[in-house]
């Protein structure tokens, strides 16, 4: 993603991204940042609360507006009103993905290695 | 407060996040030009958003056979999209909270108060989603998606983009 705003940018479309991980979109040098500690598939906030999601977009405007030089980063004042337990479960996909089953067999050839080499 | 990135994170995942270094020499920059009151908005979701009965889902059923692919089309959102066709295809997040409201991904009611109390100009008629979480098919997107978007946002006069990674 953080591809998808600089190579836009780079056309001359000024960009804003609104980021769970800020930290990714400060190491691909994106023109302006709004950091938010929300869970992931959330960038504007909990679902049926306008508030919080208009705040966001607030956020994002505001620094359209007033950001004058790049890697401009404003973080939300916003806690996420949940547990960390329910939300880190809540995201999680349906299924684990294709990537994660790929560094668990890896992981585990790994392990299965070091248990033949030990014994 | 300061944002933790790494908050929701799965564990396993953190040291590959935190070893990415900067990864170009310069920062992009394209300065506003229009006045924001004056200026077309246009918003970028990476949710894997699609609109059930018109569009195709994103291709999870490659993905799954390949997990080093990922599928680098996107689908156009307009602003009136109806709340109960939204769909998410996306291996990586859960999308029920997006099905239920698109706005926590794609916020189209803020942005169109915004437009209607005149912060900002408008709100562009169509948004784009695509389907992120994807560390291939960049070389698609760099050759294909990207260039046709920008011409896209160009046509349809939207002074600035707002991205939101899922």
């Amino acid at each position: 993603m953080p591809v998808l705003a600089r190579e836009i940018e780079l056309t001359g479309i000024p960009t804003v991204t609104v980021t769970m991980v800020p930290f990714i979109a400060e190491r691909f040098r994106l023109s302006r940042i709004v950091g938010v500690q929300f869970p992931f598939g959330h960038a504007f906030g909990m679902p049926d609360d306008p508030t919080m999601q208009r705040a966001v977009s607030e956020a994002a405007v505001r620094l359209l507006e007033t950001a004058t030089e790049p890697e401009t980063r404003l973080d939300m004042e916003i806690a996420w009103p949940i547990d960390d337990r329910t939300t880190y479960r809540d995201w999680q996909p349906t299924e684990p993905s294709p990537s994660t089953k790929l560094n668990l067999e890896r992981r585990q050839r790994l392990e299965e290695q070091r248990a033949g080499r030990a014994g | 407060m300061a944002v933790d990135s790494f908050k929701y994170l799965p564990r396993s995942f953190r040291p590959g996040f935190e070893s990415v270094g900067y990864q170009h020499d310069e920062p992009a920059w394209t300065t506003l030009e229009t006045p924001i009151e004056e200026a077309t908005i246009a918003l970028l979701s990476s949710a894997g958003i699609y609109i059930e009965g018109q569009q195709q889902p994103f291709d999870l059923d490659r993905e799954r056979a390949n997990p080093n692919w990922g599928d680098p089309t996107y689908r156009v959102i307009p602003r009136d999209v109806p709340q109960e066709r939204v769909r998410v295809a996306h291996l990586h997040i859960n999308g029920r909270d997006i099905e239920r409201d698109i706005n926590v991904a794609l916020p189209l009611r803020a942005f169109a108060e915004l437009e209607s109390e005149g912060r900002i100009g408008r709100l562009a008629d169509e948004h784009y989603s695509f389907m992120g979480f994807q560390h291939r098919s960049l070389a698609d997107w760099r050759g294909t998606q990207i260039p046709e978007l920008a011409g896209r946002l160009k046509e349809a006069g939207v002074s600035a983009l707002v991205l939101a990674p899922a």
